[in-house]
């Protein structure tokens, strides 16, 4: 059985003139102890699902229809209060940002021990002694000593290193994180990745890694979604989405990312930009931009098709209908 | 042979950041001094691209500054075409040499002016030098420079906040050209864009080098963007070069420990499954960096030499590296 199921997702945000639909019939599975990427580029909707599954949905925006599954449970549509249970105990988060992600006012020791009596039946010195082993697996040096420290005597690194023991403190399922190594430096950024592939692999916890960085998602996922406006336009093995895209969008994309270790003369361009909300074209939504669109595109929203290894939005992949090759 | 157009020498600059004179006294804390660019020497020749890479606190966004003038060197000098940059900066001769080196920032929603039009954003260049000053000829001008960044004269009437960061981008770029510079200070112009954006961006100021024989001062923490439009590649760690070389060489056989570490640590799409050691340790503090070599905490081949002593960048085997192990022939 999937861990996570995202069946239909829509979300939306109602306003003075009109709904805007961020999130357009998102569907996807997480199995038990995988890794999925889910990339794209602003504006893509990657950070909303992330939200939409811990719960985090800034008001207005609301689920407006779908269901999210955790366990087979419907996590959805539960209340705040029961939310606040799930959220920790079966679900763990981190965010891009250290600095935010703690509070500044507690010591780490204090904000990881109330984070694992919150959702574990242990007294004080067993959370303590559970706290301090969180931080030593996490890399952090003399951690008992260091547990008694505050956010701002750690360094930028340190306190991501932190956010993912906080992640894991209440042994949670699974871990939604969203570009959790963005604001790091490039030699920190291999570390921390390092760090989450081995402690979630270890915990048998599965991950839902949000990032536009495809160079991370290479190195540490199973699987990946491509989103495009509010859209999941492939998703497929890792390999097999970078090397052998089907969806011309994750084409393109591919092309365009500078890589370091091929050179070439030009970049590939996508030319125009992604659509805003309130003007997401008919059809396929990305036939504007699309070198192989058809007319079929234009009318008709493509559901996601067998396409090889991987599944893409993407009616040249319709084996019954003519597609033009 | 000409000298090249850019020559940077020993170029440094440090920062007071000492709290205030009261409370030195009073707390008896000492001056505090940052060297966030400490001894920095290079050459661009002519329509080439130098590319500049370090992580946070290196310094190289400093050194950008330095070379359009903004901040005043404290060792140290900037050569442009034959002349003393920051002399002539101050002299009557600066303005003729503030048309012949301009910038493109990283923000490209912090460094248009949100309440004027594009027309008055990219044409202010031509008005303050006086380049052109009839409205007419103006307009026509403002409208081929948006056109040589794919932009349409027609949108030179809207304001910043009606396009995108990649048409932001695209005419601070525009702006830059105005004056046709011949040097180009870029500092990350595409770190805040998405991909797709980055790779028009970055094609438009490949193709504009080409076309216009432009040379660019390139700025970037992301080495796969560096490698596609430097000439030559500089690594900065804490305020200074450790290593200087051609782009092929720099990326097919990094010699600096630094370098090498940077380079195995991008996340690479192409070289799945591929586990490599990762860096140890993080960068240093810049307001105490540590004594020799900086990078001896954290480097595999540090011996007793790398903590005393620091090393000079030297040319080596046709590249410029300050390393003791490589100099030594350790490694």
């Amino acid at each position: 059985m999937s861990l996570l199921q995202v069946q239909n997702l829509i979300v939306e945000f109602p306003h003075r003139r009109g709904t805007l639909r961020a999130l357009d019939d998102i569907s996807f599975e997480i199995a038990p102890g995988e890794i999925l990427g889910v990339v794209g580029e602003s504006g893509a909707g990657k950070s909303l699902t992330g939200a939409s599954i811990i719960g985090l949905l800034e008001p207005p925006g609301r689920v407006a229809s779908g269901q999210i599954m955790l366990e087979g449970q419907r996590i959805d549509n539960l209340s705040h209060e029961q939310m606040r249970h799930i959220r920790g105990r079966k679900i763990g988060a981190i965010f891009q940002d250290p600095l935010t992600s703690l509070n500044p006012l507690y010591t780490v020791g204090r904000q990881l021990t109330e984070t694992i009596q919150a959702h574990l039946p242990v007294d004080g010195a067993e959370a303590r002694k559970r706290a301090v082993g969180l931080l030593e697996d996490t890399g952090i040096p003399a951690a008992a000593e260091r547990i008694d420290h505050y956010p701002h005597q750690f360094s930028g690194g340190m306190r991501q290193r932190v956010v993912i023991a906080l992640a894991l403190a209440a042994e949670p399922k699974l871990i939604v994180a969203d570009e959790p190594t963005t604001a790091l430096d490039v030699s920190i950024q291999a570390q921390i990745i390092q760090l989450l592939k081995r402690v979630c692999k270890e915990r048998g916890a599965a991950v839902m890694l949000i990032t536009h960085d495809m160079g991370v998602i290479a190195e540490t996922c199973d699987r990946v979604a491509v989103m495009y406006a509010g859209r999941i336009a492939e998703i497929g093995p890792v390999h097999d989405v970078i090397n052998q895209p089907a969806h011309p969008y994750s084409m393109g994309l591919m092309a365009a990312i500078p890589d370091i270790t091929i050179e070439r003369e030009r970049l590939h361009q996508i030319d125009g930009a992604m659509p805003r909300l309130n003007a997401i074209p008919a059809g396929c939504a990305y036939n504007p931009r699309c070198p192989r669109a058809f007319a079929r595109c234009t009318v008709e929203r493509p559901d996601l098709l067998e396409a090889g290894a991987t599944r893409a939005a993407c009616w040249l992949h319709d084996a019954h209908a003519g597609a033009p090759v | 042979m000409t000298a090249p157009l850019v020559q940077a020498h020993d170029l440094a600059k440090t920062f007071d950041v000492s709290v205030p004179w009261l409370n030195r006294v009073i707390e008896r804390r000492p001056r505090q001094l940052l060297r966030a660019v400490d001894g920095v020497s290079f050459d661009i020749g002519k329509g080439q691209t130098l590319a500049l890479v370090g992580e946070s606190g290196c310094g190289k966004s400093t050194v950008a500054r330095l070379l359009v003038g903004l901040y005043e060197p404290t060792r140290g000098g900037l050569t442009f075409d034959g002349q003393d940059a920051h002399a002539t900066f101050k002299s009557p001769q600066g303005r003729q040499l503030r048309r012949r080196i301009q910038m493109i920032f990283q923000d490209p929603y912090a460094s248009l002016n949100p309440r004027w039009t594009v027309e008055d954003i990219v044409g202010e260049p031509l008005k303050e030098h006086a380049i052109i000053t009839d409205a007419a000829r103006l307009k026509d001008r403002v409208g081929e420079l948006l056109d040589s960044v794919g932009l349409s004269p027609l949108d030179m009437v809207k304001f910043p906040h009606q396009f995108s960061g990649g048409q932001r981008q695209r005419i601070s770029i525009a702006r830059a050209l105005a004056t046709e510079p011949e040097f180009l200070v870029c500092d990350e112009p595409t770190s805040a864009l998405d991909v797709s954006v980055q790779a028009q961006v970055l094609n438009i100021m490949k193709d504009l080098q080409r076309q216009r024989g432009l040379t660019y001062l390139f700025i970037s923490h992301n080495l796969a963007v560096v490698r596609h439009v430097s000439d030559q590649v500089g690594v900065m760690y804490l305020g200074r070069l450790v290593e200087l070389s051609g782009k092929r060489q720099l990326f097919g056989n990094p010699r600096h420990p630094y370098t090498r570490m940077l380079l195995d640590a991008i996340p690479k799409m192409h070289d799945i499954g591929r586990s490599r050691t990762p860096v140890q340790g993080e960068v240093p503090n810049p307001l105490n960096p540590p004594t020799g070599c900086a990078f001896h905490p954290r480097c595999p081949n540090a011996n007793e030499r790398c903590k005393a002593e620091r090393p000079a960048l030297l040319a080596i085997q046709g590249i410029r590296i300050a390393c003791h192990a490589v100099e030594e022939g350790r490694i």
